[in-house]
């Protein structure tokens, strides 16, 4: 049978300019993309018009939509300091492996006595770890510890590296520390006033409530 | 074997002259490496958020205690009261169990989420919010700097002879409704607020109300 013969046209194009764009996109996504850590509990914050932006460095306070209750600090220093400071408190003894762990780890809501179980299960398995929220009752208030060791960690990590910016003439790129509370929109209002209501007792009385942010009315 | 190849070899090229190295083309096949930096691109697309997450800045009154007793709630003051099922209720001036001074015990009204009050919390602080169009409009006008009215702005939300707004919420509410009432406060311009605990004769009232 003979061949149809189509008039011949070269089936490669330059695909030079197409790569270009895509690996530009590429390192763009690559360098702004900040990735999600694995949260242990999934939390969503009810919406508002503000649109100020949640602080880099702070004390985060997530509360679950049952009312447990969740923390963490910004810093992988300030994390390990934080947990020394409260393993010497609490008179629990961390290996050292735990305490780096510790820094890598987000939010966690356990007590201090179950912590180093959390510590070791595994990353992807955190989910599933029956926290039950740290405990915050007035006989025994490790929130309002955690709270007080990490604000104490955070400033002297904040002073340290201010000074050493001032020392050197750079400019100073670390904010102070700030506290925010991240609470679902079920959770019961009582939660989170005691959980205010620890912070009051430490005076701190400013805080970043976290939202999804909203489009407002004609502003 | 050898001398197969070179048999063949000589035999495909017939030729004689000169062998001539064959021409590699300069192109090279770009597809896998387009394929992977599309691939990389989905990834990052989908997986990327942009938006970080917003906050409310708010500041909790101290709590009083001996040494500094409550401020009395002044007859410009409203206090809104939030609980369950989403609702609201609201009282003006201070609270008060029974007549008092000619005037009558605290009674609760019910506000709507939304719209209505929208429009109670801007008749209420109209007195500020005619302040703040006031400013928009110079602004607008270019009769002043965006840093003079944030400044007039904020001082317009501090007037003394504004009212004042307390939110208070009973074990029933939920988080959302806090914020939801003083996302509503930042949208109609009240700069004076606070929330603060709930009184027993307040619970009380609430429930009477919810009952009916």
């Amino acid at each position: 049978m003979p061949k149809i013969k189509m008039p011949r046209s070269n089936p490669s194009l330059d695909m030079t300019p197409m790569v270009d764009l895509a690996f530009l996109l590429v390192t763009f996504f690559i360098l702004t993309a900040s990735f999600r850590n694995p949260e242990p509990v999934q939390v969503l914050t009810p919406s508002s018009t503000s649109e100020k932006i949640m602080p880099e460095n702070s004390v985060l306070i997530t509360i679950s939509p049952e009312g447990k209750v969740f923390y963490t600090i910004s810093g992988f220093d300030v994390r390990k300091k934080t947990l020394e400071r409260m393993a010497d408190k609490y008179k629990i003894k961390f290996t050292a492996k735990e305490i780096e762990e510790f820094g890598k780890m987000t939010s966690f809501g356990v007590s201090m006595q179950n912590l180093s179980k959390f510590i070791n299960t595994e990353p992807g398995q955190r989910e599933k770890f029956p926290s039950t929220g740290i405990p915050m009752d007035s006989t025994n208030n490790q929130l309002s510890d955690w709270i007080r060791f990490g604000q104490y960690e955070g400033v002297v990590q904040y002073k340290d590296l201010k000074d050493a910016a001032e020392a050197s003439g750079r400019q100073v790129v670390i904010e102070p520390l700030r506290f925010a509370i991240k609470a679902d929109g079920n959770a019961n209002f009582i939660v989170v006033k005691e959980v205010i209501k620890t912070f009051t007792d430490l005076k701190i009385y400013k805080f970043n409530l976290l939202t999804n942010f909203e489009k407002g009315p004609n502003e | 074997m050898a001398e197969l190849g070179e048999g063949s070899g000589s035999h495909a090229h017939g030729k004689k002259g000169p062998v001539r190295a064959k021409k590699q083309s300069t192109r090279v096949d770009m597809t896998p490496m387009v394929d992977l930096a599309f691939l990389l691109l989905t990834f990052f697309v989908l997986t990327s958020t942009f938006s970080k997450p917003k906050t409310m800045e708010i500041t909790f009154p101290v709590p009083p205690d001996k040494n500094n007793p409550p401020p009395p709630m002044k007859v410009n003051g409203y206090t809104f009261l939030l609980t369950k099922d989403n609702r609201v209720f609201w009282y003006s001036g201070e609270f008060k169990d029974a007549p008092k001074n000619g005037l009558p015990a605290t009674t609760l009204t019910e506000v709507k989420f939304g719209e209505d009050l929208n429009k109670l919390l801007l008749d209420k602080n109209d007195l500020v919010e005619k302040a703040i169009l006031e400013l928009k409009k110079k602004r607008l006008n270019k009769e002043i700097e965006d840093t003079t009215y944030k400044r007039l702005a904020v001082d317009a939300k501090g007037d003394p002879k504004s009212p004042f707004f307390v939110i208070k919420a009973d074990d029933k509410a939920v988080y959302r409704n806090l914020i939801d009432l003083i996302d509503e406060f930042n949208i109609c311009n009240v700069g004076k607020y606070a929330v603060t605990d709930i009184m027993m004769s307040e619970i009380n009232l609430i429930n009477q109300a919810t009952k009916e």
